[in-house]
């Protein structure tokens, strides 16, 4: 068999000499290790004062956007609930009524949407499911609470502020792969929205 | 000295130790846990107060605040007797310690130890032994077996302990000829340190001094991870807290000792030569004193995050069948010592 690594050691049970049964060489040796530890620099993070850096592509909170004119994108296709490998996502599609326009893009839409961020794994893959470019993790983090009941999230947390500047951006999460993709013709119906994703 | 001058000076001494100990092991507490984190490439508490120095008083708050639980199957008055105990004891023993030289004011002569009894170690010895009681009483009174467990591997362990620091002890004490602590801690002027005459006289006493203290890597009557909390499982509350300070304390009051017994007490060497007033010597000596015991308290806390916990059956090998031979070598070779150059000093 091939050694996964180059560090593998034969354990042998030999008999310890005399120098390692008297302990105090090896005791020394690891106190001069704490000791120099002592002196290290410190790797804690300070957290309300000091937050550890993001990376710009962290999967953490989910969004549901709004289009460029405050309109829900998600049309309640269902694609991101089947991709999800945790089950996480359950939503109630219901019919767009008249006057409603200026809410929802699509005809049809999502009257409850919701993500039980306690089985939510983090993996993005309902954001690579969503044809409409309606949901996207961003670099918030999820907030802790005292109840399960709480950890399920629904529209009033997960879809952005109608508000102009208060719209969450997203265009990290787009790398230029993935923006040249949903370039193709195929897409076409997206490339308007994909531009003004802000 | 007029009587009730001397009953007043007495009087304030003791509660100096006494507040001074108390002092030193709230701050160990503290000292431990920054130990630790600095040990682990962490910051420890720093919220309370600059640096987290008001943590210790946070922690007191705390242990006075918790719910006071006394089980309904422990024997009451035992349970209470137990860390009433431990405290005690590890209370009383500073009593010996000879903190510095003497101070001279007005003609009189103020020694900075509140009794010197002829028979100091003795005495240590003693107090040290009855300390077990308050473990064992405390263990056995709260009618758990994790307790239970621990209490008896606390007693068994520190009374296998007891005789190697006892025989360690026997070999100083021939060598300096005098069980009194304040003069041994005369004697060591100098370079005259004990732990030159005695060097492997210390590397025991260091280790007996670790198992009597219940500190890592002899803390088998603790053991969190094998026994819950070994003896103090069933406590709560200021009688926890109790237990653990009176640990602090043991700590403090060995650390006091081993630098008193091997490390020339309040005694630095070329200090003496400098010619400086008594009482400013004396003071200084106090310093010098408590720098040695900040070491060894430093020590203490050193190892214990460093090393992991013994097996049961590997220290009582260590205990009967390593230290107590080596310790009568030890007595041995500084009576042959003896018969050859005489009185070292
Ligand atoms: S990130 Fe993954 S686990 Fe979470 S909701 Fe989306 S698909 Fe499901
Ligand atoms: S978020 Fe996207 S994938 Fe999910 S239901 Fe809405 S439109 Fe469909």
């Amino acid at each position: 068999m091939q050694a996964l690594t180059t560090r593998a050691k034969v354990a042998v049970n030999k008999k310890m000499s005399f120098k390692e049964r008297m302990y105090i060489p090896a005791i020394l040796g690891g106190l001069s290790i704490t000791l120099r530890h002592f002196f290290k620099k410190k790797v804690t993070i300070q957290y309300p004062e000091q937050t550890r850096e993001f990376a710009p592509v962290y999967r953490g909170h989910h969004v549901l956007k709004r289009d460029e004119n405050g309109a829900e994108r998600c049309t309640a296709c269902g694609l991101c609930a089947v991709a999800c490998p945790a089950e996480a996502i359950t939503m109630v599609a219901a019919e767009r009524k008249k006057g409603e326009e200026a809410l929802y893009r699509e005809e049809k839409y999502a009257a409850v949407y919701e993500i039980n961020m306690l089985r939510c794994i983090f993996c993005g893959l309902c954001e690579e499911a969503c044809p409409k470019e309606a949901i996207f993790l961003t670099d918030e983090m999820v907030l802790t609470d005292y109840a399960r009941k709480g950890f399920v999230h629904g529209k009033d947390k997960l879809v952005e502020p109608m508000d102009k500047d208060k719209r969450i951006d997203v265009s990290k999460r787009q790398t230029k792969e993935v923006a040249e993709f949903k370039t193709h013709p195929e897409f076409a119906h997206n490339q308007v929205y994909t531009k003004s994703l802000k | 000295m007029t009587f009730t001058a001397f009953l007043l000076y007495k009087a304030l001494l003791v509660l100096i130790v006494f507040t001074i100990s108390l002092v030193i092991a709230m701050y160990s507490t503290y000292a431990e846990r920054k130990v630790a984190a600095f040990m682990q490439d962490r910051l420890g508490p720093n919220r309370a107060g600059p640096f987290g120095l008001l943590q210790p008083l946070a922690d007191g708050v705390k242990m006075f605040m918790k719910e006071e639980i006394i089980p309904t199957v422990s024997s009451k008055f035992l349970f209470i007797l137990g860390p009433s105990i431990a405290m005690f004891t590890s209370c009383i023993t500073g009593a010996v310690i000879p903190w510095g030289p003497a101070l001279h004011i007005g003609g009189n002569v103020y020694p900075l130890q509140v009794t010197d009894i002829n028979i100091g170690i003795l005495y240590i010895m003693a107090i040290t032994s009855i300390g077990v009681y308050g473990i064992m009483i405390g263990g056995w009174a709260s009618n758990n077996k994790y307790s239970l467990l621990g209490a008896l591997r606390a007693s068994s362990q520190m009374i296998s302990y007891e005789i190697a620091m006892g025989l360690a002890i026997i070999a100083l004490v021939m060598h300096t000829g005098t069980l009194s602590l304040n003069k041994i801690a005369a004697m060591q002027t100098g370079w005259h340190w004990n732990i030159v005459y005695q060097p492997l006289g210390f590397v025991i006493f260091l280790i007996c001094a670790f198992a009597e203290t219940n500190r890592t890597p002899f803390d088998l009557p603790e053991s969190d991870s094998e026994l819950i909390g070994g003896y103090h499982t069933e406590y709560s509350s200021m009688k926890l807290g109790f237990y653990l300070f009176a640990e602090y304390i043991n700590m403090f009051i060995s650390s006091a000792i081993i630098s008193t017994l091997y490390f020339g007490g309040y005694h630095m060497p070329f200090i003496e030569r400098l010619g400086m007033p008594e009482n400013l010597a004396a003071i200084l000596g106090v310093v010098f004193l408590f720098a040695k015991i900040f070491f060894f308290i430093f020590f203490f806390m050193w190892v214990r995050w460093t090393l992991p916990r013994f097996r049961y059956d590997q220290l009582m090998n260590l205990g009967w069948k390593v230290l107590i031979p080596l310790s009568m070598f030890n007595i041995a070779l500084t009576g042959t010592l003896m018969w050859f150059f005489g009185r070292l000093h």
